[in-house]
């Protein structure tokens, strides 16, 4: 099992990895592929039941990337995990291949194909819902954008995890208060999300998104109310890692010129070096 | 004709029957279950029926999952709202995710009547026609109906079923079996086709009659598969006959009779051709018989349409 001292020197590496992609095939959203990195990290790392060898097995856990635009994060950690070879990701949104901008069932180890907002919950509640039918003890796992949660599906979908006592259920909200036209709280409020969550149900903690440690001493610990869906509010920072990328809105869907890559990649180079 | 039941409550029935034999058939509803027939499978099978509320997105989102999870899923909600309100989830979740759920739209078309149009659904073919991976399927009696439900049971790929909700007759067939994607054979004839689905197929076949009278014999099928269309018989009909009416409950535009008018152009088969459905307008308030008589999809005025296609030249 991976140490926090590991985590941390993965998610390192994993943002290495991730310009490069970005870089090579010069898209990608930048900005929320690294603020979620962190827990794609603890998850593939240290909490989820899967594996290549395992990601067919109806007793598996289950993970939803219901923010499918961050796409290039969990195609990294996928293929670090050994689910495709990482050559494979030199096809990135090239003609006919299967790694495309958004997550789908083309690539080993994808549940569910996403990309429009709002739906990951849905589908993990039903998942979710057919363990308990079944009396398995897997866990849905899915991660959402904060600004995704206007979509009113989402509501729709907490309400029913908590009728159906879903526990084996875990949303993943990456707080980074950034959309594309800017603040979440200016584009349309969101705040209180903690509240709003436990008010449908839930069962609420929150955590720095971006701390390995923090993000395994949350979800090590789910559900955190058993009969209720577990939500961890999971505050980050959008284009975490690199500091000029670092919560500006810009970063979105931005792609570093060789300029910013190159200063991008000593920043990471340095702490690497810290970690060492 | 003799008059049956309504297909609802047959697709019902036949869906408890399925239930009692795989337990991993789930039906979901959107507290729908009273409109779609399903109180007595709620009583009977409590463990296999989903409940999800007024929430139409959501109850195909779940769907979905349920079935990642290998359930057999039937996602049950009023046409109008499901082939809309969850059009995203139906495309992306069922075709695209190539979940195998049957989504199933009750009390389509104009069944609601004098409900108005937020209850009707003259739009579902044309959507649906548009997105990739579902078969789209309108059964025409109580016979199609368990047919189709149990076709849509054992089908690999997402289906969408479609229901009205009042009592049809037991069509005459000259077929006796039933295949997805292959339009049933009601009753021959030389001199035009009737290609109808759903519950226009009865008005068809009392025009068919009417015209028998008068020395005018006409094909009749019921092509209860709109996706993927039975080209075949749909070339034979032009080609044998040479005057083809479409008659659906769905707007005029990306229907049934756009999807043979399309295919016989392409294949430059000639023939008389007319679509008989609801033109692009607000349509008229009424009953469902009195709005299908509005639009002329009764016996008489098919037959009246059949007549002036006939005399054409």
């Amino acid at each position: 099992m991976l140490t926090e001292s590991d985590l941390q020197r993965k998610s390192v590496q994993y943002r290495k990895e991730l310009l490069r992609l970005i870089k090579g095939c010069g898209s990608g959203h930048t900005g929320g592929d690294l603020s979620c990195l962190d827990i794609l990290n603890v998850l593939y790392n240290r909490i989820l039941r899967v594996s290549p060898e395992t990601c067919k097995s109806p007793d598996r856990d289950y993970y939803i990337q219901s923010k499918g635009h961050c796409a290039e994060a969990l195609f990294v950690v996928l293929a670090d995990k050994g689910f495709f070879p990482k050559k494979d990701l030199e096809t990135l949104n090239r003609y006919g291949s299967h790694y495309i901008g958004h997550p789908t069932r083309g690539v080993n180890g994808v549940e569910q194909n996403t990309g429009a907002l709002g739906h990951g919950l849905a589908v993990a509640g039903g998942i979710a819902l057919a363990g308990k039918m079944d009396r398995k003890d897997y866990r849905v796992f899915t991660l959402l954008g904060d600004g995704e949660l206007a979509e009113g599906s989402n509501w729709e979908a907490a309400m029913m995890a908590a009728h159906y006592r879903l526990d084996n259920l875990v949303a993943i909200v990456d707080r980074n208060g950034l959309q594309i036209t800017g603040s979440t709280e200016d584009v349309c409020q969101l705040a209180p999300l903690d509240e709003k969550f436990e008010a449908f149900g839930f069962a609420v903690q929150r955590c720095n998104g971006n701390d390995v440690g923090e993000l395994v001493r949350a979800l090590d610990t789910v559900p955190f109310r058993p009969g209720k869906p577990s939500l961890v509010l999971a505050k980050t920072r959008k284009g975490k890692g690199i500091s000029f990328m670092e919560n500006v809105a810009k970063w979105h869907h931005g792609v570093p010129n060789d300029d910013e890559f190159s200063r991008a990649m000593a920043e990471l180079e340095a702490a690497e070096a810290a970690l060492a | 004709m003799e008059i049956a039941k309504a297909n609802l409550e047959v697709f019902a029935a036949t869906l408890l029957e399925l239930a009692r034999q795989d337990s991993d058939l789930l039906v979901v509803t959107s507290d729908s279950r009273g409109s779609a027939k399903l109180a007595s499978f709620a009583k009977a099978a409590p463990g296999q029926i989903v409940e999800v509320g007024i929430a139409e997105q959501n109850l195909v989102g779940v769907a979905a999952g349920l079935a990642a999870a290998g359930k057999n899923v039937f996602a049950v909600s009023p046409a109008c709202f499901l082939t809309a309100r969850s059009l995203e989830q139906i495309k992306n979740d069922l075709c695209y995710s190539d979940r195998p759920v049957t989504a199933v739209g009750i009390s389509s078309g104009v069944s609601y009547g004098a409900l108005g149009t937020t209850h009707h659904s003259l739009h579902d073919y044309a959507v649906l026609r548009a997105i990739h991976n579902i078969v789209i399927v309108a059964p025409a009696d109580n016979f199609e109906t368990r047919e189709a439900v149990q076709a849509a049971a054992r089908s690999t790929k997402p289906v969408y079923l479609r229901f009205g909700k009042k009592p049809m007759p037991h069509l005459p067939r000259v077929d006796s079996g039933f295949e997805l994607g292959k339009a049933s054979l009601i009753r021959e004839g030389i001199d035009l086709t009737f290609l109808a689905c759903g519950e226009t197929v009865a008005p068809a076949y009392e025009a068919a009659e009417l015209l028998a009278r008068e020395g005018i014999h006409c094909r009749v099928l019921s092509v209860h598969t709109i996706k993927p269309l039975d080209q075949a018989a749909i070339w034979q009909a032009a080609t044998e006959t040479g005057r083809l009416i479409t008659v659906e409950e769905h707007s005029v535009n990306g229907g049934l009779g756009e999807a043979c008018a399309s295919l016989l152009l392409q294949e430059g088969i000639p023939c008389r051709f007319k679509i008989v459905g609801f033109p692009d307008d607000h349509t008229v308030t009424g009953n469902q018989e009195e709005i299908f008589r509005h639009y002329g999809i009764d016996g008489t005025r098919l037959a009246m349409t059949a007549r002036q296609l006939s005399e054409k030249q």
